[in-house]
Order: C-alpha cells, then sequence, then structure tokens
C-alpha cells in the first residue's frame, strides 16, 4: 500500500437555507479544493462524493457525475457513496483507498448535502428513512429517541443520575457554540448558557432542542494524491495514517453492547493499528456529536475515556484547546453544522487545517499537533473513522 | 436461500398478537424480530418459534416531533424491552401517560400488544405492525 496525502481543501459556508443548487455548492467547493493543490481539472483521475438525500432534497440523484462536467472533469469515473451521515468519510476511506492501492493517483473527494431545503417534519421523515423500515420505523422511531434511549441507557448503566447528566450534555452544547463563534465558516454564531440548553424544547426525552444538532446546507471538498505525487508540490503535506470502517444491524440486535456501540470500536480499532498508535496519541478529534449524549458515547468509544466518564471531561474543560483532549473545535455538528453527506469530508478538512497551523488567525489553533482524528455515525451503527497526521 | 421467516409472515402473525422469532438448532439462540443468519453464530439452521410477548423495559423515550405522517400520535414513548427468551425489541408503550414516562419505567415488566403503522409513500405499501407494550402494574 502506498501513502496518501491530503492536497488542497475546500470548505463552504455551513447554513440553513442555501439558495444555491447541490450541484454548484458542490462544485464551488471541488474547484477550490483543486485550486489550492495546484492543479487543474484535468488532472483529476477520478471523483468520490458523499451524499444521502439528493433525490428527495432535489429531485436530483447521480449528482457526481453531474458535478465531475460542471467542473471540467470530463468523463472521468465519479461515484456517490451513502452510509447516512457517514456518507462522506465513507467518500474520503474510499478515495484512500483507491490511490493506496496504486489504481490512481489523484483522486477528488467531496461531499454535499442540502437538508433543509425540505421542511422539518418531512426531513425527519427522510433522515429516518436510514432506520430499519420494516421492523423500528413502526413505531415512529425518530433518531432523537434513538439518542433519547441512549441517555436514559447511560445513566442507567453507570449509575449517573439524569439531572447529573443532563448538565454534562448542556455542557457539550455549551462548548460546541463558543468555538462555533470563532469559526468563520459554522453554521450558528450563538452564544449558548446551559440554561438557554436546560430551557429549550424536549425533543425527545431527556434530549431538548439544544442537545440536537441541526439540519444544514454545506459541501466539502478534498484531493487525495499518492506520496510520491504530493512531494513534487510544495504544499506541506498531510498524510492519512488510518482509516477504519464499519456497519451494524437494527438498533435491537444492538443489544448486548448498547449503550456502547460496538462498530465504533471495530472501525476505529482498524484505524488505530493502521497508524500504528493508541488513542493517548491524538492530538484533537472532531466526532460525531449529532446530540449531545453521542458526544460522550463517542469519545468513550474511540479510547479518549474510560465508559461512563466522558462527561467528566466536559464539565472540567479536558475536551477544550489545552485540555487532555480537544474535541469538536470546530463547534462540531451541534453548532458549525451537520450537512450529511458532507459532514466527514468537512471534518477532514477541518484536522487538515488543524495540523498545518492555519488556524490561528481565527483564535482557535490547537499548537503542535502530529495526529488528529475523525468520527462519524450514520444511521444505527455505520462508523468511519480517519486519522490524519503530520508525520512523515 | 429463502427467508425462514420472512417480514411479511411475521408482520401477519404479529397483526394477530403473535410474536414469532427463530430459534437456532445449532446454538440455541432466540433472534427476533428475525434475520436471515442465526444473530450468535450466524447459522442459518433456524426454526420460527413463537415467543411469550412478556419481557422488561430496557430504554425508553417520549416523542415530542414526529416525522411527517406520525404527528397524530404525539407525544409517544418508543421503548426497547428485553423479551424473556432473550432478544431486544423496539416498540411503544401503551397504557401509560407518555407525558409521565421516565426512567422509573425502566426494568418494568411487560406485556405484548400490537399497534399498526399507516402505510406512507416511503413504504411500499406496506402497513407495518409494532410491538405496543402495557406496562404490568405491580
Ligand atoms: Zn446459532
Amino acid at each position: 500500500m502506498r501513502r496518501v496525502a491530503v492536497l488542497g481543501t475546500g470548505h463552504s459556508n455551513y447554513m440553513f437555507r442555501s439558495e444555491k443548487p447541490s450541484t454548484e455548492l458542490m462544485s464551488e467547493t471541488a474547484m477550490e479544493a483543486i485550486i489550492d493543490s495546484g492543479l487543474m481539472p484535468g488532472d483529476i483521475q477520478a471523483f468520490l462524493m458523499g451524499n444521502a438525500w439528493g433525490a428527495f432534497e432535489e429531485g436530483q440523484s447521480t449528482l457526481q457525475s453531474y458535478v465531475a462536467n460542471e467542473i471540467g472533469c470530463y468523463n472521468i469515473p465519479a461515484t456517490r457513496l451513502e452510509g447516512a451521515c457517514s456518507s462522506g468519510t465513507m467518500a474520503v476511506r474510499e478515495g484512500f483507498i483507491w490511490v493506496a492501492s496504486g489504481f490512481y493517483d489523484i483522486v477528488l473527494v467531496g461531499g454535499v448535502e442540502r437538508a433543509t431545503a425540505l421542511p422539518t417534519p418531512l426531513a425527519t421523515r427522510v433522515f429516518v428513512t436510514c432506520a430499519d423500515s420494516l421492523y423500528e420505523w413502526p413505531t415512529g422511531f425518530v433518531y432523537p429517541a434513538s439518542f433519547g434511549m441512549l441517555a436514559h441507557l447511560y445513566c442507567r448503566t453507570y449509575n449517573i443520575p439524569l439531572s447529573k447528566l443532563e448538565g454534562i450534555m448542556a455542557c457539550v452544547s455549551v462548548q460546541s457554540h463558543e468555538y462555533a463563534l470563532l469559526n468563520p465558516k459554522a453554521q450558528i454564531h450563538k452564544k449558548l448558557t446551559k440554561e438557554d440548553v436546560l430551557n429549550s424544547p424536549m425533543v425527545a426525552t431527556p434530549l431538548r432542542l439544544h442537545n440536537c444538532c441541526p439540519f444544514t446546507d454545506g459541501s466539502a471538498a478534498i484531493v487525495l494524491a499518492s506520496e510520491e505525487f504530493a512531494k513534487k508540490l510544495d504544499k506541506r503535506p498531510v498524510y492519512i495514517a488510518g482509516v477504519g470502517q464499519a456497519s451494524s444491524g437494527r438498533i435491537s440486535s444492538q443489544s448486548a453492547y448498547y449503550p456502547r456501540i460496538r462498530s465504533r470500536e471495530v472501525s476505529s480499532r482498524q484505524a488505530y493499528r493502521m497508524a500504528g498508535i493508541t488513542p493517548e496519541d491524538i492530538d484533537l478529534c472532531e466526532l460525531h456529536d449529532c446530540f449531545s449524549i453521542a458526544s460522550l458515547i463517542a469519545a468513550e468509544g474511540l479510547g479518549f475515556f474510560e465508559y461512563g466518564t466522558a462527561g467528566d471531561a466536559w464539565e472540567k474543560g479536558n475536551t477544550r484547546i489545552g485540555g487532555k483532549i480537544p474535541i469538536n473545535i470546530s463547534g462540531g455538528l451541534k453548532a458549525k453544522g451537520h450537512p450529511v453527506g458532507a459532514t466527514g469530508v468537512g471534518q477532514v478538512v477541518e484536522v487538515t487545517q488543524q495540523l498545518r497551523g492555519e488556524l490561528m488567525e481565527q483564535g482557535r489553533q490547537v499548537e503542535g499537533a502530529r495526529y488528529g482524528m475523525t468520527d462519524t455515525m450514520g444511521a444505527d451503527g455505520v462508523v468511519t473513522n480517519i486519522i490524519l497526521t503530520t508525520e512523515k | 436461500m429463502e427467508y425462514r421467516l420472512p417480514f411479511r409472515q411475521y408482520n401477519k402473525a404479529l397483526r394477530k398478537n403473535k410474536l414469532l422469532g427463530l430459534k437456532c438448532n445449532d446454538c440455541g439462540k432466540i433472534t427476533c424480530p428475525p434475520t436471515m443468519a442465526c444473530s450468535k453464530c450466524a447459522g442459518t439452521n433456524m426454526e420460527v418459534c413463537e415467543l411469550s410477548g412478556n419481557g422488561l423495559i430496557v430504554t425508553l423515550s417520549t416523542v415530542y416531533v414526529a416525522a411527517r405522517g406520525r404527528e397524530a400520535e404525539l407525544p409517544y414513548t418508543v421503548a426497547l424491552v428485553e423479551l424473556e427468551e432473550g432478544p431486544w425489541i423496539m416498540g411503544n408503550l401503551i397504557d401509560i401517560d407518555p407525558r409521565k414516562a421516565g426512567m422509573d419505567l425502566m426494568g418494568k415488566k411487560t406485556a405484548l400488544s400490537f399497534k399498526v403503522c399507516p402505510a406512507d409513500e416511503f413504504s411500499a405499501g406496506v402497513a407495518a405492525a409494532r410491538p405496543a407494550f402495557c406496562v404490568m402494574r405491580e
């Protein structure tokens, strides 16, 4: 296997109600990544794109092919990856494998979603099409309820009073909003207090509105290239050190592990093993905080904290810059936003910029970081992880 | 290879208040809702069995914001129940006030009933039954 580098990156503003259609959203950041790499569209050999629900949002399937044509990458293979909220990271991992294998030298990876084109009740219905439609959707199951059930089970399993967990979950949202204020591309630029979270309307017990990420429009893109090719360019390369991906069955089938997510443990261990490192080596992480309880479960599943203890880390500031492991310094899904198909690619862009030291001006640089990790979880347990590094 | 217990058969039985599962002839594990391979040993030597429908509430959440088409049911409680034969299954809790459904219900015994979910344009015309659990008073 060859080493694979991230060259240029592109990242749109994350927002509500984008006036641009997905083709334009995706094409703009794709071109941005190509230009940032010092390349031309004709240099791109293949395009991989994450997108979950284009057909529902805009009546547009097969976006990837139109985007390739829009940006002048004529007749290259363009492939869409769909794994709900993991779609974008799946595209990154796939691109890594294609370049690592030697089949291609330069691959463009992107992700896009325009979720706010849908009214909220329909968006909620469309998002829950990734749940088990035969055996679990009939209950009226929605994703906030999935994580609501996990929150109650988390309390019971680790013997944490619900009121204490509610306070911890509020801290998670407060931190994300604070960092998003420093991120010009974030969807929500609004300071949030613990009281704001605890007084927001109930969505699915015990999760309130401010325990939930928003619906988001946005796109992100990166160019991946072989190490040999990357060395010819003067851009400071960031390498993909490890990748992981795992799937799961319907929620009820995960009984033996809940509230742990087995597929996350499988996926992240693949990534650590490939990178030859352990969770202690990770200097920052962008993880899947679709709901604030999800942050705790993810941070523990990735091996950063003992099970049942991640809340202490958020409360004591150990997940901030300068803490044990800075988490979601972009603002996370909660406040940076969650444009489903783009989310994982956006996380890789964020970690790449952190590792290159490009966020000093924004006042949210994690200094001296050598290893950064991303984590996304789609549907009931489609988990993908990428570890990036500046190490040669 | 055909399913030993396809959705159609499972759904039909549940509409008669009968909960069907699969018993593995190799390892003895009960799988419910059904899958093609045994949830423990991945073998396919399984036979259809009827489950008691009795179980314990593992966890729950009361929904206040529904997906399109389900608003009239609000608020409602979704739960994971551990059946006495072992597997977990997702269902709704009935005979309770969803607004008051909290962690104190976790561990409570349940008995099986069912409700039918109306089909919408994304569900292939299938009106699927789902377990609706009555919480037993002690
Ligand atoms: Zn078996």
